[in-house]
């Protein structure tokens, strides 16, 4: 790892303060991705700001039928959350199918977020859920977040604080996993939201995308058969030594199928 | 430049000045010589270097060591009685023989004692599930399992 310096804030706004004084500074939450980054020498930042003693970046409320989750708030809470079960199962079920369990007891909601991993799970999750990601400047619905491969919309000095997840009438989460990693290799997230079906798949391009002809179709029958002849173009898809690009489209139709069964199953 | 790091480990306080970059696993190893705590993979998957930092099992070789301050850490040194009687989890891999090499197991019996403190009656499935952290490449795992799911047994009474 290369050498930086550490600095340990007490709030969002003197992080804020720190992040826009150097020239590669970077927050770290929990790091899982970062610090393995850093180590393979991939990552070289100036500074890190340690986000890890904010105590008003964590926490989970429900509020009516929102769920609001702190930045910093581990997968490993999110998924043992009783709050969370109750009003999103599968978000619940995503967080605790992430990485492994002592990844889970470290990693944070925000970091995986801004990370915008093209095979992390959460931006399936937020982009299945059509959730609104709360920063220190501004709320950004999870639509217009994801920009890409390891992109997202936010700008210099920007902090994400929370996201905010509208309660779906039903919801699932499939992945077909890399064993080894537990990355999605195609992960899709399905859900029935006030505003309308939602499809999100993460793992099978650079960058989370939504399939609005299954949307329709879902929209039409939630059903698994609604979706089973749906194909999306293998064309810009992610092609690798794990899955190539044809069998990353296949898988997305067959996870689709599974992820409505699931949302059936409650 | 250096800072300097403060925890608690094996409920003992300890202090060092130390780069910004020491991960965490090399303070516990090189500084404090608790060499219990193995690097494995040093890429985060193998899980050799599980510790507890406040009572939830991490892996010491994917943080720094500033993350770790003012935390109470749990090595496999601390883990059995000061008159070196085994804890629940290690009598019961001692019991059912669930170590071949013995280089994963500090990391297995930390993993297990948070695992069976989050599922108190773990199916054999949902011990293989949960323990997906940590690898054996001796691969006997058979016994592993056998054991957490005795040590689990011994817990609850």
């Amino acid at each position: 790892m290369y050498s930086f310096n550490y600095n340990r804030v007490k709030s969002v706004a003197e992080a804020a303060a720190a992040l826009v004084k150097g020239e590669d500074v970077k927050l770290l939450a929990g790091g899982q991705s970062l610090i393995a980054t850093m180590k393979l020498r991939l990552s070289k930042p100036s500074d890190l700001i340690d986000l890890g003693t904010i105590s008003e970046l964590r926490g989970i409320k429900v509020e009516g039928s929102t769920v609001t989750i702190g930045a910093m708030t581990r997968h490993a809470e999110v998924a043992a959350s009783q709050e969370v079960k109750k009003a999103i199962p599968a978000l619940a079920s995503l967080a605790g199918s992430i990485a492994d369990r002592q990844i889970r007891n470290m990693g944070t909601m925000g970091g995986s977020v801004a990370h915008n991993d093209p095979s992390a799970d959460y931006p399936a999750g937020l982009l299945g859920l059509g959730a609104t990601i709360q920063t220190n400047k501004r709320k950004i619905a999870a639509d217009d977040f994801f920009k890409g491969m390891f992109e997202t919309a936010l700008e210099n000095g920007e902090i994400i604080t929370a996201v905010s997840f509208p309660v779906p009438k039903r919801a699932a989460y499939i992945k077909f996993k890399n064993p080894a990693s537990r990355y999605a290799i195609v992960g899709v997230f399905v859900a029935e939201t006030a505003s309308g079906m939602r499809v999100a798949v993460t793992g099978a391009s650079p960058g989370v995308f939504r399939v609005p002809e299954m949307e329709k179709a879902l929209a039409a029958k939630f059903a698994p058969e609604s979706v089973a002849n749906i194909k999306v173009s293998d064309k810009g898809l992610n092609s690798d030594i794990h899955a190539k690009a044809d069998y990353r489209a296949h898988l997305v139709t067959v996870m689709a199928k599974r992820a409505v069964e699931a949302a059936l199953r409650g | 430049m250096t800072v300097k790091v403060s925890m608690t480990v094996n409920g003992k306080a300890v202090s060092a000045e130390v780069e910004e970059r020491t991960l965490l696993v090399n303070y516990i190893r090189e500084n404090l010589r608790l060499t219990g705590t193995h690097v494995g993979c040093d890429t985060a998957q193998c899980g050799a270097c599980t510790v507890h930092l406040n009572g939830r099992a991490i892996k010491s070789c994917n943080i720094v060591a500033m993350q770790a301050e003012g935390a109470d850490i749990l090595t496999i040194e601390g883990v059995a009685k000061s008159d070196g009687t085994l804890n629940t989890m290690q009598e019961a891999f001692r019991e059912h023989h669930a170590l071949q090499c013995g280089f994963c197991t500090p990391g297995m019996v930390l993993s297990a004692m948070d695992l069976v403190k989050n599922f108190p009656d773990p199916s054999e499935r949902e011990i293989r599930e949960q323990l997906d952290g940590n690898l054996c490449r001796c691969t006997g795992y058979h016994n592993i399992v056998k054991a957490i799911k005795a040590a689990a047994a011994t817990m609850r009474g």
